[in-house]
């Protein structure tokens, strides 16, 4: 595992070197922060809280974080730097798992770079801080979650355009099991037992994410994207060499 | 040192190398000769741990490549087919970055390895530019410089010497053939000339077999006063 570092650090600084950190930490900003203030209502509600900021996580990675790690592999076929990678001294799982480091490292700056927001509320009000805290933990970790999937995505195509449509759609169907319109379709329409349509709403994010933001931190969450994450980096290297 | 023995590797239908073997000593310099699609990248791949044989198995310095692919590549230089480098990256980072890779962690050694393999390469002009506004024969010694970053025992370069003009065509040569004394060198190339001037040894392979190896002198001594290149299209017209 000692290759992990110089793998993990070229990515990082990868990202930093064309103009995509920046294009990309730029709209990450506008887009989360504005959904916060004018759909989530965050300065109308009056309360110290940044419920609304971390409300529409799930929707707004399920295009920015496949937009990020569209190219993690991808790039690497179509230029053929693939080849060099793997004939140097580093086998698939470093290369895989520094890879992926370096890209959630990265989401987890545009998140970050949120903090002004919450000192804002400390400034005016008397936030829970615990709360925002696993607010940002829960994030980070459905963040890695969306990340693993656009990595394996990436790694089965050597074309950007089809591993950023292939990631939007397996996050979207991920996310979708959990809301309340999919658990009505499968009770109502097909009419599965409610138990059922539970344990299928249970592979979402959206229903890992919710304790997070309200100041849980449940084993069986972090299980889920620790173990949802860990499965699709399992199945990124099984891709890479087969 | 590499050993090759019965490499096999098929593509759907189409067998791109059909029980390919040689050996390659220390200071040896082989060429590898053969038509377009021939199997000789694919061979090369397949030494150097990139792709997988369906049968047969390569050694480097008596190492199998199937069970310590690590332990090949840390001991081998590999120049791919138009040699991939990251864009973004400047010539000084590229190769800091594989000094890294191949263990030379602290700052005085990553640092002398990268001026060594610069010097070597002569891209001392161009290590503060970004690899994506080089031309195509300084990318090429930046491919070079890679592949000897780490001074290896063996050298596999596929065509080291495509897109570069004349001047530096001729500066590659001595290059390679100076190192070679205490190296097995392997190189893939379409150019006659090149292999008569500085392999000790040829191997010309068509349709995925070796259908020869021998001595520079053997390969004229088949049709004597022939030119090279009339030799290549006797042995190779399987392939047309």
């Amino acid at each position: 595992m000692h290759q992990i570092g110089p793998v993990f650090k070229r990515e990082f600084l990868g990202y930093f070197r064309s103009p995509v950190a920046y294009v990309f930490l730029v709209i990450f900003l506008f887009a989360s922060v504005g959904l916060a203030f004018f759909a989530g209502g965050f300065f109308k509600a009056g309360i110290a809280t940044l419920e609304s900021y971390f409300l529409y996580h799930p929707w707004l990675f399920l295009f920015l974080v496949p937009a990020a790690g569209m190219r993690l592999w991808s790039e690497e076929k179509r230029s053929g730097t693939a080849e060099l990678l793997f004939t140097l001294p580093v086998t698939t799982l470093e290369a895989v798992i520094a890879k992926f480091l370096a890209a959630w490292a990265f989401l987890a700056i545009a998140i970050l770079l949120s903090f002004p927001m919450a000192i804002t509320v400390g400034y005016l009000g008397n936030p829970d801080w615990g709360v925002v805290l696993t607010s940002y933990l829960g994030s980070m970790l459905m963040a890695g979650g969306y990340l693993g999937v656009t990595a394996l995505m990436s790694a089965l195509t050597k074309n950007q355009v089809i591993s950023f449509v292939l990631s939007v759609f397996v996050c979207f169907l991920i996310t979708l099991l959990g809301t309340s319109m999919f658990s009505g379709f499968l009770t109502g329409f097909l009419s599965l037992p409610v138990p059922v349509s539970d344990v299928i709403s249970n592979f979402s994010f959206l229903t890992h994410f919710d304790a997070f933001t309200k100041g849980i931190i449940d084993p069986k969450d972090v299980v889920f994207f620790a173990s949802l994450t860990g499965f699709a980096l399992f199945l990124n290297v099984v891709a890479l060499e087969r | 040192m590499i050993e090759v023995r019965g490499l096999v590797k098929t593509y759907g239908t189409k067998r791109a190398v059909d029980g390919v073997s040689f050996t390659v000593k220390r200071g040896e310099i082989l060429g590898f000769l053969g038509p377009n699609g021939a199997g000789k990248s694919t061979t090369m791949k397949m030494i150097t741990g990139f792709l997988r044989p369906d049968a047969g198995s390569a050694f480097v310095d008596g190492i199998d490549v199937a069970a310590d692919p690590v332990g090949v590549k840390s001991r081998l230089g590999y120049l791919p087919e138009s040699a991939p480098a990251y864009p973004e990256m400047t010539v000084e980072e590229f190769l800091g970055f594989i000094a890294e890779v191949r263990g030379f962690r602290t700052h005085p050694a990553k640092r002398a390895q990268v001026d060594r393999a610069i010097g070597l390469t002569h891209l001392t002009a161009v290590r503060k530019q970004t690899i994506e506004t080089l031309s195509k024969g300084f990318k090429q010694r930046v491919g070079f410089a890679q592949a000897l970053l780490h001074d290896p025992g063996v050298l596999i370069l596929d065509e080291p010497t495509d897109g570069l003009d004349p001047n530096q065509k001729n500066e590659v040569r001595s290059l390679i053939k100076s190192m070679a004394v205490e190296k097995a060198v392997i190189l893939s190339t379409h150019i006659l000339e090149e292999v008569e001037a500085i392999c000790t040894r040829i191997i010309v392979i068509s349709q995925g077999h070796v259908v020869a190896d021998e001595t520079p002198a053997q390969f004229r001594a088949r049709q004597p006063g022939a030119r090279m290149d009339e030799i290549f299209r006797t042995l190779t017209k399987g392939d047309i």
